[in-house]
């Protein structure tokens, strides 16, 4: 019963701070605005980019998890750490790493102009999926990973044994996962890109390529009519909500139940050069840009201030302290109906977030005392669907497998909290802390509002230096970013790569 | 006594109904064919399963609102019987202490003597994962029989033993409830395991879990339907 | 959580100075920046009023109406012309009392609530070592071929995107869908804001990137860099102003009037051609630093008062929008 009103409890904040700051907005607007004529445009190519991107990262991510998992090679560990990299880079460094890659003046085009052959010209739809798939990709491939790995390898042992064909042990095992496992991951992807809006523009190549995030922007900044953007809001909101539907009932099917924990076997899995080529390419498509970033960077290093140094200090402490409130929020919620809820946080307009949020407080406190307290609990929130993602399929497998043995002998619920369940979700909790202390440290949020001199995150400052001509300096800091959220990243998950 | 009184509960495609009381200390199988819901009422009793109508009794106690923690019950299932990132002697620990406190030098020493009991002594550090499958057994006898509740289910543990471990099992078995003085009910889908063990059987089929009979009486004239499920011609 | 609150209780304990009259300026955030005009101008002014004078970094105007005459605010600097009618409805602004004959402004400024304190103009700047003939006009530009690379800013979510739209209709009228049906394919692409395309331009993406007259400067101050270069057309450039008020509800109206004085001093104006990279406001060019007496600037300034403007924008826009969407 403990842990029924913790789960209440939990869903009713996380229903609480979605829904509370546009009901706030709404209020202050005095109601809902209206729609203008190129709304259904940017509703059309909103849903459109989106499906597209979490169909594509998805596809792609089956072959490629398939591969790192059954595959034991040096440096393995290090891609499959790297994997965590692209989602957390602040946006716009993202995109520069992708541009001095795929770009006009990038290598790509270097290397195709000097063998005489066409250009590639990156701006469009495809470059908006292309920057999609480059953020989502390895977290698709992550979490379909994840589940590879909770297969007991007595289930591979038994295919092994039964010298079941590629296309049986597919069927019989990997189909299985894959069916639980994807349909989720591609309401997250998706729900995430349709939030998208400087990527989209940018490699989009134009209004072509405007989503109802920017158009939200557009109504909160510049035309000042909260009305409209609560409403567009809701659109973007009931969007992810469909598409969170729509997973929930295609994603069926139940874990495998429980093993004794051995060892992954790997027998010679034929396709090595199958696995060789997707391994090859997911690796060269995510360092390239990467390794773009570093250089980039390195240069820049040397500028770093006070002030850089000291907001790296605060995102630090952010990220540290969204990861807690973020783990702490999710296990109660780590169930299909949890999962569910918690897309909207993602969904979401961090602007209608953030103003919400400003409205609420206001009255009672002075916004700018509250900036990071107000921001990781922003950053937790919008951590929270992945965490769950990740943490669900192995809290309900826990959760079978063992309730009824815990039931049995009357283990009380913390112990059962801190002796099973915590132990046995140890490898998708440190994975789900790494990325939502990457995500913390690369998040901008919602600070516009409650942004202060003295309190600033990384991210903001990388803006801030960007926006004051300091274009080296800035790309020093996007390394540093960088470096912090992997080293982040690396350390919290190194519990969730144990045996991986 | 445990009482199952007025027991309806329906399954896929048919209902199970049952009315029987069993006395305390009893040996009992259960035998029936496959899913004619032996499973299901050791589920009822452990309190894993609602039924739809009826209620299950203990001591005159009336169990329908005590969940599974709280009843007079041990539980051993057909796998998962032991948590598999804790040591042997860790199991055993949590039957004594279910909030997973330490265990006191008293209790260690319970929990040693259960272990040998059951025949693992020096065992304790190992985990499931490294000891086989009749040694996972045993540990898994050795936590019920720490539990020292009054009923005890065993839910077919030792199926997927061979028949020399199996037998060797049951005679455990039959040790604990007369260390214990427990009544325990046996699913069981083998007519010799119930002869070995069972006082009394309780037969389930068509729907109905029938009222427990003596052993020896049936199946010396076993009724025309389990004559039939065991394969022997009638006459 | 611990940690957090002492690590803020930290800061706010370096940044309160005591018992001083606290004077509260809402500042963009390259504004206050370390890079910035905002810590010099703190420091100066300061050194003047004996008080602490404290710029919050973020959005201006949205959080100012959200908050109303609640608002802490006492001064807002770093407004831009596209706001300033809606600004002037909200009611929430006192009008500056500030003599405006020193102003050196290259048009006529005679409103009574926003103050100028720098400018520039709209510019497509360009890198000489790789462009050997920049188009010596709009029209030249328009008709450019179209291997001419260009990266201009969003005008629904950029302000000097919406100013280049406004260029476009002060340049072409009613023949604006027409140039940007022309100019659509050497647009490689259309970013959020100005700091994206100039990274873009930076890392050589583009030819040419939409900015300011003043670009430049900082290339050749900082730098020591004199290639990159605006492209200056006779058809105009659109002026681009950045501007103060006075908050109406301010409790320290006597320390707002007195930064909005400091404001057309000369200490201000001297420093803020380098700290903001934008012409000051009011301060003879004899005055400007070296590098700001090497820019390329217009003769002619285009410029729509707020009413005009409000009246085109939505045309404007659609105008730029339904030419891009081809």
């Amino acid at each position: 019963m403990a842990q029924r009103a913790l789960a209440i409890i939990a869903g009713s904040a996380l229903a609480l701070l979605t829904l509370g700051p546009i009901a706030v907005v709404l209020l202050r607007a005095e109601g809902f605005g209206s729609f203008r004529p190129g709304d259904l445009d940017a509703v059309r190519f909103t849903v459109w980019q989106a499906f597209l991107s979490a169909l594509v990262s998805c596809l792609f991510a089956v072959p490629v998890a398939r591969a790192l998992a059954r595959r034991r090679f040096p440096g393995r560990a290090v891609l499959v750490a790297l994997l965590g990299a692209p989602f957390i880079l602040p946006v716009i460094v993202a995109v520069m790493g992708l541009l001095a890659v795929f770009g006009g003046a990038g290598l790509v085009n270097t290397v195709l102009g000097a063998l005489g052959l066409a250009r590639f010209d990156i701006y469009g739809l495809h470059g908006v999926v292309l920057a999609h798939v480059f953020f989502n990709l390895p977290l698709a491939t992550r979490m379909l990973l994840q589940g590879w790995l909770a297969i007991p390898s007595e289930r591979f042992r038994l295919a092994a044994s039964l010298n079941l064909t590629p296309r049986a042990t597919f069927l019989v095992l990997e189909w299985p996962l894959i069916r639980r496992v994807l349909p989720s991951a591609f309401a997250v992807i998706f729900v995430i890109c349709l939030t998208s809006f400087a990527v989209a523009l940018t490699l989009g190549g134009g209004p072509r390529a405007t989503t109802v995030e920017l158009a939200i922007y557009q109504a909160m900044r510049f035309d000042f009519d909260l009305g409209r953007a609560a409403l567009l809001a809701m659109v973007q909101l009931g969007m992810a909500l469909v598409a969170g539907m729509v997973a929930w009932r295609v994603s069926l099917g139940s874990g495998f139940g429980a093993g004794l924990d051995r060892q992954t076997p790997h027998w010679g899995a034929r396709g090595l050069w199958f696995d060789a080529f997707w391994i090859g390419l997911v690796a060269v498509f995510l360092l390239l840009p990467l390794g773009m970033v570093i250089l980039r960077g390195l240069p820049g290093l040397w500028l770093l201030g006070s002030d850089t140094l000291r907001a790296a200090g605060h995102s630090l402490l952010l990220a540290v302290a969204s990861t807690t409130l973020c783990l702490i929020w999710a296990l109660p919620l780590a169930t299909r109906r949890g999962e569910l809820l918690a897309l909207s946080s993602i969904a979401l307009s961090p602007l209608v977030l953030g103003t919400g949020l400003f409205l609420i407080l206001r009255p009672f406190v002075n916004p700018f005392s509250m900036a990071l307290p107000v921001t990781g609990l922003v950053n937790a929130l919008m951590a929270l669907p992945f965490a769950l993602r990740i943490l669900r399929p192995e809290a309900e497998a826990i959760r079978s497998d063992f309730g009824r043995l815990a039931q049995t002998i009357g283990l009380t619920p913390w112990a059962w909290t801190r002796l099973v369940f915590l132990p046995r979700l140890r490898r998708p909790l440190g994975f789900a802390a790494g990325l939502t202390a990457a995500l913390a440290m690369g998040d901008l949020g919602v600070i516009a509002l409650f942004a202060d001199p003295d309190r600033a995150t990384l991210p903001l400052q990388v803006y801030r230096l960007m926006g004051s001509y300091q274009m080296e300096a800035a790309a020093g800091a996007s390394l540093l970013l960088l470096c912090l959220s992997l080293g982040l990243f690396w350390i919290l998950d190194r519990g969730g790569r144990v045996g991986a | 006594m445990l009482e199952v009184k007025g027991m309806r509960l329906a399954l896929d495609g048919f209902a199970l109904e049952g009315d029987f009381a069993l006395q305390p200390g009893e040996t009992i199988a259960v035998i029936g064919p496959s899913g004619a819901g032996k499973s299901t009422l050791l589920d009822v009793i452990a309190g894993f399963r609602k039924p739809d109508a009826g209620q299950v009794l203990w001591q005159g106690q009336g169990l329908s609102d005590v969940p599974p923690q709280a009843r007079p019950v041990s539980m051993l299932f057909q796998d998962q019987n032991l948590f598999p990132h804790l040591t042997l002697a860790r199991n055993l620990g949590l039957a004594l202490r279910p909030d997973g406190g330490r265990v006191t030098p008293d209790e260690a020493a319970r929990v040693e003597a259960a272990l040998k009991t059951m025949g693992l002594e020096g065992l304790g550090n190992r985990k499931p994962g490294a000891l086989s499958g009749g040694q996972q057994a045993r540990g898994a006898l050795a936590r019920v029989l720490l539990q020292a509740r009054p009923i005890i289910l065993l839910d077919e543990p030792f199926a997927a033993l061979g028949p020399a471990l199996r037998q060797e099992m049951l005679d455990a078995v039959t040790e604990v409830a007369q260390v214990s003085g427990a009544l325990v009910l046996m699913v069981s889908h083998d007519p010799s395991d119930a002869r070995r063990f069972a006082r009394r059987v309780v037969y389930v089929d068509g729907g109905r879990v029938h009222a427990p009979v003596e052993t020896k009486v049936l199946f010396d004239d076993p009724p025309p339907a389990l004559r039939a499920y065991l394969g022997q011609e009638p006459g | 959580m611990k940690a957090l609150t002492f690590a803020a209780g930290l800061f706010a304990a370096s940044a309160a100075l005591a018992d001083d009259a606290v004077l509260t300026v809402y500042a963009p955030d390259y504004f206050t920046s370390e890079w910035g005009p905002g810590p010099k101008i703190e420091e100066l002014f300061e050194a003047r009023c004996g008080c602490d004078l404290q710029f919050k970094p973020g959005d201006l105007l949205p959080r100012l109406m959200l908050e109303g005459e609640r608002t802490e605010a006492d001064v807002v600097i770093g407004l831009n012309t596209d706001v300033t009618k809606k600004a002037r409805e909200s009611g929430l602004f006192a009008p500056h009392g500030t003599d405006l004959a020193g102003l050196t402004l290259p048009l006529d400024w005679n409103d009574d609530v926003f103050l100028p304190f720098n400018y520039g103009h709209t510019a497509f700047i360009y890198d000489t070592t790789k462009v050997d003939a920049p188009p010596a006009s709009f029209e030249d530009l328009v008709n450019a071929p179209d291997d001419l690379r260009l990266v201009i800013q969003d005008p629904r979510s950029s302000i000097s995107g919406l100013a280049l739209v406004l260029w476009v209709q002060a340049v072409y009228g009613e023949k604006a869908g027409e140039a940007w049906a022309k100019l659509a394919p050497k647009i490689v692409t259309v970013t959020r804001g100005w700091s994206e395309s100039y990274g873009l331009f930076t890392d050589g993406e583009a030819d040419m990137v939409l900015s300011y007259t003043t670009s430049p400067a900082y290339h050749i101050i900082a730098e020591g860099d004199e290639t990159k270069k605006a492209a200056i057309f006779p058809e105009g450039h659109y002026f681009m102003v950045e501007l103060a008020a006075k908050v109406a509800s301010s409790d320290q109206p006597e320390l707002a009037q007195s930064f909005m004085d400091f404001i057309l001093t000369e200490d201000f104006q001297g420093m803020i051609a380098t700290g903001n990279w934008s012409i000051p406001a009011a301060l003879d060019q004899a005055k400007w630093p070296e590098g700001f007496q090497k820019l390329n600037l217009p003769e002619k300034v285009l410029f729509y008062s707020e009413d005009e403007a409000a009246a085109l924008r939505d045309e404007a826009i659609e105008a730029w929008r339904s030419a891009l969407s081809q």
